[in-house]
């Protein structure tokens, strides 16, 4: 039972019932797995010495980094890690990491700030205070040392966590400094290192997560076994707006492993059995009854006339405005229109949703992959009914987040769950088809774009209308500003005027531009998604940017450049991938350009495709070029931005979430199918970071894949798409 | 009760003959490098090994088992990590979030041991596994860099 679980603040240990197995599960990555301590020991252990909140240091040297925010398969931790270890100047080979818990970060006044991971903020928003953790730990290490020796500070060198005193020539290793170090006061004004000083930032370092990850040793959430704890398979009303009406909990009571059927909350019964196959078993055999809500006719067919309606409609709100629009297009020699629609696309994390809690009358404990870990406890405190210094959470590294897993549903879901059965510890597993169902979805907008062209083919006046769903008016109507929602311009954004908003700004220069919004709201939850409005935006935007070339008579690449010489790098990016692609070359492969900033970073990307005569698309090869500023793990920048060919692609082929009565239609892949090999182009990138700024990493590139490849559809063609998904769409006329 | 043969050991499972492989093997058997990711052999991330072949385990019955096959799960790939095709995944630092990886890795192996030099085009037929951070591009360079390596 549950005092049978060892737990230490971060490390905790389990065992398995039926295999009799004892697994260690840290919640820490190292760069030498084998040397890990072991599970009992470190549950047992005194604490390593902490030199300060960043950084502990075992006696054998051993470098523990603490990490706030949430490794989801980004790379934040080992990266976040470099920023710590440079500045620490430690033995690379000797660091490990740990996540701190949301509720010591709580206790101890949030020295760790922020745990929310998103926005592809992990690394770009920590450099600053992480780097100086690294830093003040170095200093109070070197200090205890010239202490012990009796010099001054500034004799002391140190490289790879051994502090040298250069007129003795006298060492001392990290390991022996450690608890010295703990005790002096951390000095103030400690700078951080010159980009040029870097040793292990900027370095195309391994991974420390890989090695468990290739063996099936790493946990996590789904996989998570204690002694004593029970399943639960959950169901949410499926439709929109639905409640729990009613079950019939004897029907299935008798069935194998079943302990008990309980409500969850208004909107969902769940099923508790020894194993979760039992559990699932007789939840898909519980009679239940559901009660219709708002929303319980909504259908996606019938809503694309809302839509419609807003692409005209006169109550929309400004996000960018400059020059005389009018003027403009009554003196265009030639005016192009054209209109695209984005459907409601479903993150599908590879490991459902999932959390562990245990629930007693004063404590609550959640073990759950998140990326918002100081939300999540906020969640478990409320369904606990507990406040929040009695509770807990545990994070787990994430199989796959992309903005799903900074929602907290299935964290108060498990809480209310084993608040049922108090002492037990109760593992709450989604099914596919809940993930499917219940998501908090890409929004769903259409746009109308419109492009005045003079004589010379000179783009006068742009104008993009968005209607559609609003993400902030469904997850945090409080950040409305006037009824406006500043993010759905994201990318689109006038530069200079809401610093919170300056890394999604517009970096084109037009001569005259007006893009509104028309907010239509499904009764729909929708979702940040990874690369969150950028995605559409960036479809609006750099499609159309193509048609005007197209229309002007002008080569795509040209016409772009034109418009971007108050914006260099933007340039740079695009004309990187074009070169590298061999822009212009006649080899039977058709290309597509596009270049947007989102996140702080630049981005771009030059597709070559073919379509066969049936209309069959082959994405050949993809040549992308990103400038995120820094590049903390350019190897780690190279993943994310090939993998965002692979999440953003997969959407512009396959993905669409549509509703019918209320009801999700795709339910599982093979309805809401993912790229496979087969249809993954090659992808080059190229990593140009230019420095001075921090950009994100994990999310821009998403915004390029799409226009890329509908623009080298269109080269290949002669034919626009300008409705998702692909798979839909027929790609040579009949 | 039945009898397997898993990762080279005979066990004995309570489990109804109606349970996927996949349900055993995680929960009666605590191996869970196997992973749930669909439920109807989709996405592959439950690919393990039955006799060298590659099976979706999250549909297979374990009521369909014999007891005479050999089962292979990730965890029984290799002893300590180094079968070539986890060789070249550490090499390239192939895994992202890593939860389809031991699927990954045993639909790779699986279609090695069919067909010890694939094409792309063979990869492409072989290999259909689901990867939504997107690691498919190394994941194909891992192929061909795992068929140049030795146990």
């Amino acid at each position: 039972m549950a005092d049978t679980i060892k737990l230490s603040r971060r490390n905790f240990i389990v065992g398995t019932g039926a295999a009799g197995l004892t697994i260690g599960i840290l919640a820490s990555c190292s760069n030498n797995s084998e040397d890990a301590p072991d599970a009992d020991q470190a549950a047992n252990a005194e604490p390593n010495p902490e030199v300060n909140a960043w950084v502990h240091i075992a006696p054998d040297d051993t470098v523990t980094i603490r990490i706030a925010r949430s490794e989801m398969g980004q790379g934040t931790l080992t990266g976040l890690a470099q920023l710590v270890a440079d500045e620490l100047d430690c033995d690379w080979e000797k660091v490990t990491t740990e996540y701190p818990t949301p509720g010591e970060n709580l206790a101890r006044d949030r020295v760790w700030r922020d745990f929310s991971t998103g926005g592809s903020h992990g690394i770009r928003s920590s450099v600053d205070y992480v780097r100086e953790g690294g830093a003040v730990a170095r200093a109070m290490l070197i200090q205890a040392a010239a202490n012990q020796w009796d010099v001054p500070v500034g004799e002391c060198t140190v490289e790879k966590g051994v502090i040298t005193h250069g007129a003795s020539g006298k060492t001392l290793r990290y390991g022996e400094m450690a608890e010295a170090a703990s005790a002096l006061p951390p000095p103030t004004g400690v700078k951080v290192k010159d980009p040029s000083e870097w040793k292990i930032i900027g370095k195309p370092v391994k991974r420390l997560d890989t090695p468990d990850k290739v063996t099936g040793a790493q946990k996590y959430g789904a996989d998570l076994q204690m002694d004593g704890m029970v399943n639960a398979a959950i169901k949410q009303a499926p439709k929109r707006g639905g409640t729990l009406a009613s079950f019939d909990a004897d029907a299935v009571s008798s069935m194998p492993g079943v302990r008990k059927v309980v409500k969850v909350d208004e909107t969902a019964v769940a099923v508790i059995a020894d194993k979760w196959w039992q559990a699932k078993t007789a939840l898909d055999a519980l009679p239940v009854e559901w009660a219709d809500g708002e929303g319980a006719d909504y259908s996606s067919a019938a809503f694309e006339a809302e839509l419609e309606n807003g692409l005209t409609a006169d109550d929309a709100s400004v996000g960018n405005m400059s020059g005389d629009i009018e003027a403009a297009f009554a003196n265009a020699a030639q005016t192009i229109e054209a209109t695209y629609r984005v459907p409601h696309q479903n993150h599908a994390c590879m490991e459902p949703m999932n959390a562990t809690a245990i629930w007693t009358e004063d404590k609550c404990e959640v073990w759950c992959p998140t990326q918002n870990g100081e939300a999540a406890l906020g969640a478990a405190s409320e369904a606990a009914g507990l406040p929040i210094e009695q509770c807990d959470v545990y994070k787990l590294l994430l199989g796959g987040g992309f903005g799903r897993r900074g929602m907290s549903d299935y964290v108060s879901q498990v809480v209310k769950i084993a608040k049922q059965m108090p002492g037990t510890p109760v593992k709450l597993l989604w099914t596919r088809e809940e993930d499917m169902q219940h998501g908090f979805y890409h929004p769903t907008t259409r746009a109308r774009c419109e492009g005045a062209l003079d004589e010379e083919g000179n783009l006068t006046a742009l104008k993009i209308r968005i209607a559609g769903q609003s993400i902030l008016a469904g997850l945090m109507p409080q950040a409305l500003q006037d009824g406006m929602d500043p993010f759905t311009f994201q990318g689109l954004l006038p530069s200079g005027t809401d610093e919170r908003v300056e890394d999604q700004t517009l970096k084109y220069t037009f001569p005259a531009l007006k893009v509104d919004h028309a907010m239509r709201n499904p009764p729909v939850r929708p979702g940040f998604w990874r690369g969150v409005n950028a995605n559409q935006n960036a479809v609006y935007l750099e499609c159309f940017m193509d048609e005007l070339a197209h229309a002007a008579g002008k080569d795509p690449l040209e016409f772009r450049l034109a418009y971007m010489g108050d914006n260099p790098k933007l340039a740079a990016v695009l004309k990187a991938a074009a070169e590298k692609s061999g822009w212009g070359n006649e080899d039977g492969k058709s290309r597509g350009l596009c270049a947007f900033y989102s996140f702080g970073s630049y981005t771009a990307a030059c597709a070559e495709v073919t379509v066969d005569d049936a209309g069959q698309l082959k994405i050949h090869r993809i040549v992308a070029a990103t400038d995120p500023g820094y590049a903390v793990n350019p190897q780690q920048v190279d993943a994310q931005v090939a993998g965002s060919f692979v999440y953003g692609l997969s959407a512009a082929l396959f993905e669409e979430i549509t509703f019918e009565n209320g009801e999700v239609q795709e339910k599982n892949f093979d309805t809401y199918n993912s790229m496979r090999l087969r249809d993954m182009p090659e992808v080059e990138t190229i990593v140009m970071p230019s420095g001075g700024f921090w950009g994100g990493v994990g999310e821009p590139t998403i915004a390029v894949a799409t226009p890329a490849v509908l623009n080298a559809i269109h080269a290949a063609t002669g034919k626009r798409i300008r409705n998702l998904p692909i798979k839909d769409q027929s790609l040579r006329d009949a | 009760m039945a009898t397997l043969k898993v990762n080279g050991k005979t066990v004995s499972v309570d489990a109804d003959e109606n349970t996927p492989l996949l349900w055993v093997l995680r929960e009666d058997l605590g191996l869970t490098g196997a992973k749930y990711g669909c439920g109807i052999a989709q996405c592959g991330t439950c690919t393990i090994h039955i006799d060298g072949q590659p099976v979706r385990s999250c549909t297979y019955p374990v009521g369909a088992l014999s007891g005479e096959e050999e089962i292979t799960t990730i965890e029984g790939l290799s002893e300590d990590g180094s079968h070539p095709v986890q060789q070249a995944w550490v090499e390239l630092d192939i895994p992202q979030c890593g939860y389809c990886q031991p699927g990954m890795i045993m639909a790779v192996a699986g279609m090695l041991n069919n067909t010890p030099d694939p094409t792309d085009e063979d990869i492409d037929a072989q290999v259909t596994n689901i990867c939504r951070c997107g690691t498919l591009a190394r994941v194909r360079k891992g192929i061909h860099l795992a068929k140049t390596k030795k146990a």
